[in-house]
């Protein structure tokens, strides 16, 4: 398992790497500029910022979402993590509609004889990257705190412990372990952030590392100017992973008995706050989403038949990216876990950095000597989301793949349980909660990304983001609204149906 | 099952593909949609070349050219459809084009005649907004600067209508143009990537007009039925884009490319534009009932090298008055 590890890992930094290089040989060497400067503080600043109120405003969502049960419970988790989920275009419409100039909330305030809001600007950045990362920080936290065995739980409650002393002595190091990697992976999305910065941000004192590519690549067809700029993303994405890494507490729980232990939360004023946290979470990450729906709707009888091919074909790359990330992340996880051998935590953070632009680039240069692109748009579509979605599933199993090593390993080996055996009857059934997670999140993330597939397709593999760019190219706003409510439904149901089996299979 | 089977058609197809000559154009995206004129002009070609005419698509308009550069002598397309006027001059530097050898196209409003580039369509840049919610539009950019009125624009670095309007302000303005901007710059509500966001902020209400066609409130009276949408006529006159074809200079296939660029100018191909494309014929055909209402009394467009000579010092302008 520990080569099969080292091999995904290299290949993993391979598909990284190469296809830069292949860029910079293109155009014989890497350049920068001195505006890229400006682009890069802009890029780190409102990474940073984002990320800090991502994962500070997901602490008291996922921590009421841990302690809390109610009705419908389940499905609010559910639901709040779909704006993730969302093809960033989408989601910014959805913004609009309740923030922007003629949205619900400067209507209300007019209604009101009060002066409106703007959203464009690094407020409009910041609220759309919340919007986006506020789920997956909440989903990484809660896992946290739901990786906790309950007995410690209960343990502090048999002591009397005060919710200050349980959060100093049981969620304070939770916290310690899981923030580091939230926050880094927040930030590296943030990083390369293209769309939302450019049409939030209101012009262009917002242009970020990946915009600058955008337009190396595209307009000015400087090459070694858009490898050198992605070398910097990459760079900087490479270090925060590193910190992330240097930063991050091992809690050490140990192993419990995974039972299911009634606990009484903390009632009074941390009960109201804990009901604040979740209504206005839910409100902000929902009524966008509800906008989504509506703008939709009245188009759906109207799609055109191009529609239906292109969702099977998104359907079919989605899966088979599952099977290629979640594979690739278990072997990963557990080679880390057993050898610790951290390079590979670096190595399976770098493809969050990675301009999509840059490996696409990189991947046709190398593709076209040998074959017609577009005769592998397909493939190239499948292994780049599954490398772009590595990260996140990596992410969310290389803690628990480190408990079970900590706490399973010697049981397993004194049983002599090894191999395919060990997998059935050990690892996956103490895995299945982030597999399952991790898998539905790679199915909708590869759902909805356009990345690749615009540069390779030819008249035949359109997928749906591309027929949905294809629709809003052509004056076509209500089947492009209705084809995004067709592409939110399909991934968010993906995402439903293995998150859920995931979970089942933990219970 | 539905993959499976296109997979096996495609494979079995190869084989009877080989009998017939194949022209591969290289175009952007919408145009090869089943609402574009793709299809329709891929039916009519077909019949009288004795060929298969297959399309790729290259991304939006903008990035046509990048992607014939990252491909060389070594790209499969025969011809380019698709290429703007404001990037010709970089275009012919690539030296990847032959001259196609076509009389001018006739229906253009500025004489435009080009050894290597062959109009099919074209338009003006206009600004367009609700007649019901403005009406009383501005008459120039100095009129838009000194309202309050909100415009969503593309990104000259990203986006051909985004660098037409930044070549329009130039044109129509010269060493003025540094000024217009600031002027514009507090009525800019965002500048988008594409066309289709900027177009979409509009609808979805965000600003008051967006730059886009004259032609486009035709889209809404033919297809939608709803004449709410207009176009401002500006007094400096308005900017061109014109859409052009071209034959690679490595094309296998040079005959039959050129038959190609000559079919661009015939009715079948020129007819199928106006309701698909949403521009204007680049030949004297008929045009829909309701295409168009008025024209802008002064058409500017600036030749190829000026374009190319005009573009950084502009962008350099455009940059430095909406970073305040």
């Amino acid at each position: 398992m520990a080569s099969g590890a080292r091999a995904v890992g290299a290949a993993a930094v391979l598909l990284v790497a190469v296809p830069l290089g292949a860029v910079a040989f293109r155009a014989g060497g890497l350049s920068l500029s001195p505006a890229d400067w400006a682009a890069l503080r802009f890029t780190l600043w409102q990474a940073v910022l984002s990320s800090a109120l991502s994962v500070g405003l997901a602490i008291p969502v996922a921590r009421a979402l841990a302690r809390r049960r109610f009705p419908g419970r389940g499905a609010l988790i559910t639901l709040m993590g779909a704006p993730f989920l969302l093809p960033v275009i989408v989601a910014v419409m959805g913004l609009l509609a309740l923030f922007g100039r003629g949205g619900a909330i400067n209507a209300a305030l007019a209604a009101l004889g009060l002066p409106g809001i703007s959203i464009y600007g690094l407020q409009g950045v910041l609220i759309a990257h919340v919007f986006l990362n506020l789920p997956l920080a909440t989903r990484m936290i809660l896992q946290g705190w739901q990786a906790i065995p309950a007995e410690r739980f209960r343990l502090a409650e048999s002591l009397s412990f005060t919710p200050g002393q349980t959060f100093r002595h049981l969620e304070r190091p939770m916290l310690a372990e899981v923030l580091p990697g939230a926050a880094a992976t927040v930030f590296a999305l943030c990083l390369t952030s293209f769309a939302v910065a450019l049409i939030l941000g209101g012009g262009p004192r917002a242009t970020t590392l990946e915009l600058a590519i955008y337009q190396a690549v595209r307009f000015e067809f400087d090459l070694s100017h858009a490898a050198g700029l992605a070398l910097v993303q990459v760079l900087v994405g490479g270090a925060a992973a590193l910190a992330a890494w240097a930063a991050a507490r091992r809690a050490g729980f140990g192993a419990g008995l995974d039972r299911a232990i009634a606990l009484t939360p903390p009632g009074g004023w941390r009960r109201l706050a804990d009901g604040a946290a979740l209504v206005l979470a839910a409100g902000f990450l929902l009524a966008p989403m509800a906008a989504v729906v509506l703008r939709g709707l009245p188009g759906l009888p109207d799609l055109p038949a191009q529609v239906w091919p292109a969702l099977a074909r998104s359907v079919a790359v989605a899966l088979a990216s599952v099977v290629l990330t979640m594979t690739a992340a278990l072997v990963l996880a557990l080679g880390s876990a057993r050898r610790g051998q951290r390079w590979l935590d670096l190595a399976a953070a770098l493809p969050l950095a990675t301009s999509g632009l840059v490996l696409g680039t990189g991947l046709f240069l190398l593709v076209q000597p040998f074959l017609p692109p577009a005769r592998l748009a397909l493939p190239v579509t499948v292994l780049v989301n599954a490398l772009l979605a590595l990260p996140f599933a990596y992410r969310l199993l290389a803690p628990e793949a480190r408990a079970l090593q900590a706490d399973y390993a010697r049981l397993a080996e004194s049983l002599g349980l090894r191999g395919m055996a060990r997998l059935r009857l050990l690892v996956l059934p103490r895995l299945a909660r982030p597999l399952g997670f991790g898998a539905g999140l790679t199915a909708a993330l590869s759902m909805g990304d356009l990345g690749v597939i615009a540069l390779f397709a030819g008249e035949s593999q359109a997928t749906l983001p591309l027929v949905i760019q294809r629709l809003s190219g052509a004056y076509r706003m209500d089947e492009a609204a209705a084809a995004s409510l067709l592409l939110v439904a399909v991934s968010l149901g993906l995402f439903w149906i293995l998150d859920r089996r995931g979970r089942h299979a933990a219970a | 099952m539905r993959l499976f089977l296109a997979a096996l058609t495609s494979c079995l197809a190869l084989p009877a593909a080989a009998e017939v000559p194949v022209l591969t154009v290289l175009t952007y995206d919408s145009f090869i949609s089943e609402w574009g004129p793709g299809p329709a002009v891929e039916k009519a070609f077909e019949e009288t070349c004795g060929c298969d005419l297959r399309f790729v698509s290259g991304g939006d308009g903008a990035a046509l050219l990048a992607r014939l550069q990252l491909e060389g002598a070594a790209s499969e397309a025969d011809v380019v459809l698709g290429l703007d006027t404001g990037l010709t001059a970089a275009a012919a530097a690539t030296g990847l084009f032959a001259p196609h050898g076509q009389p001018a196209a006739t229906a253009l409003p500025v004489a435009y005649d080009d050894p290597l580039f062959l109009p099919y369509d074209w338009g003006w840049f206009a600004f367009v907004f609700d007649k019901s919610k403005l009406p009383a539009p501005p008459k120039s950019f100095a009129e838009l600067a000194a309202s309050d009125l909100k415009i969503v624009i593309q990104d000259p670095r990203s986006s051909t209508p985004g660098l037409g309007l930044l070549l329009w302000v130039k044109a129509a303005h010269g060493d003025a143009a540094a000024e217009v901007w600031k002027g514009l710059a507090d009525n800019i509500v965002t500048v988008t990537p594409g066309w289709s966001e900027a177009y979409g902020l509009f609808l979805e209400g965000e600003a008051d007009m967006v730059l886009s066609y004259t032609t486009s409130p035709a889209y809404h009276r033919i297809a939608e039925q709803d004449d709410s949408k207009d176009w401002a006529p500006f007094d400096e006159g308005h900017y061109l884009q014109v859409e052009l074809t071209g034959i690679l200079a490595a094309s296998d296939q040079p005959d039959l490319a050129k038959a190609f660029l000559a079919f661009t100018q015939a009715p079948e191909f020129q007819s199928a534009l106006p309701a698909t494309n949403w521009m204007y014929p680049a030949t004297d055909i008929p045009l829909p009932e309701g295409f168009e209402t008025a024209r802008p009394e002064k058409s500017l467009l600036l030749s190829a090298e000026e374009a190319r000579a005009a573009r950084d010092p502009a962008l350099a302008e455009w940059q430095a008055a909406l970073a305040q």
